[in-house]
């Protein structure tokens, strides 16, 4: 495609979230983006150097110099940044996996109701969804505490004699995210579900497929892009999730968000924070890149 | 479908639903309990609900986070009309690519890390935080949903009928609005009512963009429950629910009705 | 005809309140060519869907070589089936298309690889193996489903009106080749269509199916020549339907309000009310002489011979297949409509 010249209307049209953009997202993040590279200092904002408009051009180079990636190696040398990255990592990977695990049962029985009930079962679902994230996750504290609902329940029942710790660890994040993230998993598993041909099942059926091969031979592979999506819309967000490993997780618990909170707010160590930051928006946007080239990838094969 | 998958397919359905709406529902049950305990049912009570009333500090903080809400919503749908107007009718413009990724990038971005941004540019302009900058950063972080479902708005609607409009002597703008801005107000609506939700319910980057002066629902939420249940948060969060409930089942009708 | 292969008795399915199937039975034979013909919503879709097994008839019995299919489900079925949609595998290559039912049923690789490369062949589609789905044409597409229903070898194949999404052309083409393929693999066809061209020039023998009953079972010539109901008459081939009284006198007439027409047989008694059926290409038309006569008021061309509306009198206009002669409308002629020709129906009650 050619880039052609816009006209007056267009440009005065584009401005405004252009600018909005330009001010409150892209210069932002170029900030921190120089935060990164500068060292902290107890002042207001706390980091050096910073670029006045009042400095000369040579001031400017000077200040240049002072910039550093010192940051950088910090969050691979320490462990605390490391040890957070990977964990954060890991509570992200094993909760995607369980959302998935949750959701592609219950989208694949929506898809498969009357036709007539799946916009209600869909809206009842995403419903949730509308409800405050805060609530939800803060719902689970009665329910996983010691002395909570479910300790109760199963110690009433004789199942077990003591509580078992289930609030502040790492479990009960893992569940808090799958609670809060279920609907990006379930909507675009249930629309991959929900357009299948269901004539493609039949004809499977009818080539001699019993249905547990049908499932795994047609239902499966064809939900594919489905389950991708919904998997990246729970992986990304986990991974920088603040709230859920806060409230629900143990002191223990490491994420970087909430090392990010930290250095922020508590020890106003910035360019490590956006140090932080930085690398963390780079590690997300690999599976998205993946994702969007393995889509031009088989986009281009089916020209 | 077999009688025998039939009563799978339910099962799922009831297993599912339930742990999707039984924390919930616990929640607003308990909001009624006399107990200050969890596990203890004391009694059918309303008096946290009274107490909510007392509660000056918290009745403040949800003026502020519905003013916000609906301020910062209202420039959001404008401003995601807008780019989404840009990019769905005016071609491959240069620098179309750029801005694409910029309106989208929050949405993937973790909160932290915009609302990160966002203070430390407040802070190096020398800009004090307060209301204002509440609403910058909301609008920031929900004009990405706004711009995306408009988006999606637009380009289902028949390029033909603004085409016709045009052949009818209509000029480009006005096309738009006669022909295809009648056709999105549903999802005008439901793009406004997503970033007010949205608005209202964030913690995180309300907590980066907003002062003293400015301290919004959800951050008095956290703040209390950071120190364990308290049954008037079981209030506050039943009350916030059923607003929810009342709005979703009033759309649901809506929708409803507009079919038929 | 030996044993049937497929035998249908008294096959009856309702959707709630909708009849789909009322009570039908039909055979379809060895290697024999069968075609279910009916407008839509007719009921032969259900038929075939319950030959596959996809749907259960409320009663009635499908036997296939004898034995009972009821409970069988669709995949233990030896009857395969060309969806209308094709219903291709959009998330795998032409080759595993074709080799899907052969690997349900465990075959070896090579045994596998032989024969998708045979129906390959025989489809003429060898080259594209490797292709997706939403690489192919059209035609191509309906050559993959055609494959892969084959490539099991399958006692039965069912063809949802397999040439449906195809142009014109194709069609006429394509026409050809499934007759040539069923001839080869020596498999029973069942096709069910809505186009009667179709059924008429594919099948050996033809069902004519309206509103979940069969109207008439019998080989494509015997069909346009003696339909047993006004409904087959009308839906097979052009027709003219003309209503008249039967007077027996002096023989045999149908008088009608234009004419009287004489009939070399007539089973109906005198006074009765009755309708023929006569194909345009039965009546002969002249410039002058004897006959009825009417005036040209519009022609159609059809290459090789020329459609005229006559009319007969200020209610009828009749359908006239002219085979010589150039007519513009406003001419006179005269028709005539031989004994022989038509077949009288009783009128329906």
């Amino acid at each position: 495609m050619r880039a052609r010249p816009l006209t007056l209307g267009q440009r005065l049209t584009l401005a405004a979230p252009y600018l909005w953009i330009a001010a409150f997202f892209l210069a932002p993040m170029l900030l921190i983006a120089k935060i990164s590279l500068s060292h902290s200092v107890l002042a207001r904002p706390p980091y050096e150097p910073r670029f006045l408009p009042t400095d000369s051009l040579s001031d400017w180079w000077a200040k240049a110099q002072t910039l550093t990636f010192d940051n950088y190696r910090a969050l691979v040398s320490d462990s605390l940044y490391f040890d957070a990255y990977v964990s954060s990592l890991a509570i992200a990977g094993v909760a995607t996996l369980v959302t998935l695990v949750v959701a592609y049962p219950f989208a694949l029985a929506m898809a498969r109701s009357p036709r007539a009930w799946r916009p209600f079962l869909i809206g009842l679902a995403a419903a949730p969804f509308w409800t405050s994230f805060l609530i939800r996750v803060y719902a689970w504290i009665a329910l996983l505490k010691d002395e909570g609902l479910i300790n109760n329940a199963l110690m009433a029942l004789g199942l077990i004699d003591a509580p078992i710790q289930m609030f502040a660890t790492n479990g009960a994040v893992v569940v808090g995210i799958v609670y809060s993230y279920l609907p990006f998993m379930l909507l675009p598993i249930y629309a991959a579900l929900e357009g299948q041909d269901a004539g493609l099942r039949e004809a499977a059926a009818d080539l001699g497929a019993s249905p547990v091969d049908v499932f795994l031979r047609v239902t499966l592979p064809l939900s594919r892009e489905g389950v991708i999506a919904g998997a990246l819309l729970v992986f990304i967000p986990a991974v920088g999730e603040f709230v859920i490993p806060d409230l629900l997780g143990g002191s223990d618990t490491l994420m970087i968000g909430r090392i990010l909170w930290n250095d922020f707010f508590a020890n106003h160590d910035w360019p490590a924070a956006s140090a932080a930051a930085i690398a963390l928006v780079t590690i997300l946007l690999v599976p998205l890149v993946l994702w969007e080239r393995a889509r031009l990838h088989e986009g281009q094969e089916r020209r | 479908m077999s009688p025998a998958s039939n009563l799978v397919r339910r099962a799922v359905l009831a297993a599912g639903f339930v742990f999707l709406y039984a924390p919930i529902v616990i929640l607003a049950v308990m909001s009624f309990n006399a107990s200050r305990l969890v596990s203890v049912w004391g009694g059918f009570s309303t008096k946290w609900y009274a107490a909510l009333l007392e509660n000056e500090l918290l009745i403040q903080s949800a003026r502020i986070s519905f003013a916000a809400a609906a301020l910062s919503a209202s420039i959001a749908t404008l401003l995601g009309l807008l780019a989404a107007v840009s990019l769905s009718r005016f071609g491959s413009f240069r620098s179309r690519l750029l801005f694409f990724g910029a309106v989208h990038a929050p949405l993937v971005l973790p909160e932290v890390v915009l609302g990160l941004a966002l203070l430390s540019c407040f802070v190096a302009l020398g800009v004090g935080r307060g209301f204002t900058t509440l609403v910058i950063g909301h609008v920031t972080l929900t004009m990405c949903f706004t711009t995306v479902a408009l988006l999606a708005a637009l380009r289902g609607c028949d390029p033909t009928l603004e085409e016709a409009a045009m052949d009818l002597g209509a000029t480009p703008a006005r096309a738009f609005a006669l022909v295809a801005l009648p056709q999105i107000m549903p999802a005008l609506a439901s793009a406004f009512l997503l970033a007010f939700t949205i608005s209202l319910d964030d913690f995180v980057i309300a907590s980066f963009a907003t002062g003293p002066g400015a301290t919004t629902l959800p951050m008095r939420i956290y703040s209390q429950v950071r120190l364990g249940v308290s049954p008037q948060i079981n209030a506050i969060s039943t009350l916030l629910l059923g607003l929810v409930a009342i709005a979703l089942g009033l759309s649901a009708l809506a929708m409803r009705r507009a079919k038929r | 005809m030996s044993a049937p292969l497929l035998s249908v008795q008294g096959a009856t399915k309702a959707f709630g309140a909708t009849v789909a199937l009322d009570d039908v039975s039909l055979h379809v034979g060895a290697g024999e060519f069968f075609a279910l013909l009916g407008p839509s919503g007719c009921g032969k879709t259900t038929l075939m869907r319950c030959i596959a097994g996809f749907e259960t008839p409320d009663s009635g019995r499908l036997t296939l070589r004898g034995e009972d299919l009821a409970g069988v489900p669709p995949h233990k079925r030896p009857v395969n089936m060309m969806f209308q949609s094709y219903a291709l595998f959009p998330h795998l290559d032409v080759f595993e298309n074709v080799a899907f039912g052969l690997r349900r049923k465990g075959e070896a690789k090579e045994a596998i690889e032989a024969r998708v490369g045979e129906l390959l062949e025989m489809t003429q589609l060898a080259p594209f193996g490797a292709r997706r789905i939403n690489e192919l044409s059209g035609g191509q597409r309906q050559r993959v489903a055609l494959a892969r229903a084959l490539a099991p070898r399958p006692a039965l194949l069912l063809l949802d009106e397999p040439l449906g999404a195809l142009d014109r052309k194709l069609r006429e083409e394509t026409q050809f080749q499934l007759k040539e393929i069923q001839r080869k693999t020596q498999t029973s066809f069942v096709i069910v269509t809505h186009d009667q061209d179709e059924a008429l020039a594919l099948a050996d023998r033809i069902a004519v199916m309206r509103a979940g009953r069969v109207e008439q079972i019998a080989p494509p010539l015997d069909l346009y020549e003696n339909p047993a109901t006004r409904f087959v008459a009308g839906f097979v081939g052009e027709t003219n339907f003309v209503e008249g009284v039967v007077a027996r006198r002096d023989g045999p007439v149908l008088q009608t309000s234009f004419a009287r027409l004489p009939r070399a047989t007539c089973a109906l008694p005198e006074g009765a009310r009755a309708t023929l059926s006569i194909r345009p290409e039965r009546i002969e038309v002249a410039r002058d002489g004897a006959g009825i006569p009417g005036r040209v008021e519009d022609f159609v061309f059809r290459g090789e011979y020329t459609l005229l509306r006559v009319r007969v009198s200020p209610e009828i206009v009749l359908r006239v297949g002219a085979y010589d002669g150039r007519y513009q409308i406003g001419d006179e002629v005269k028709l005539t409509i031989g004994p022989e020709a038509g077949v009288l129906f009783a009128e329906e009650a």
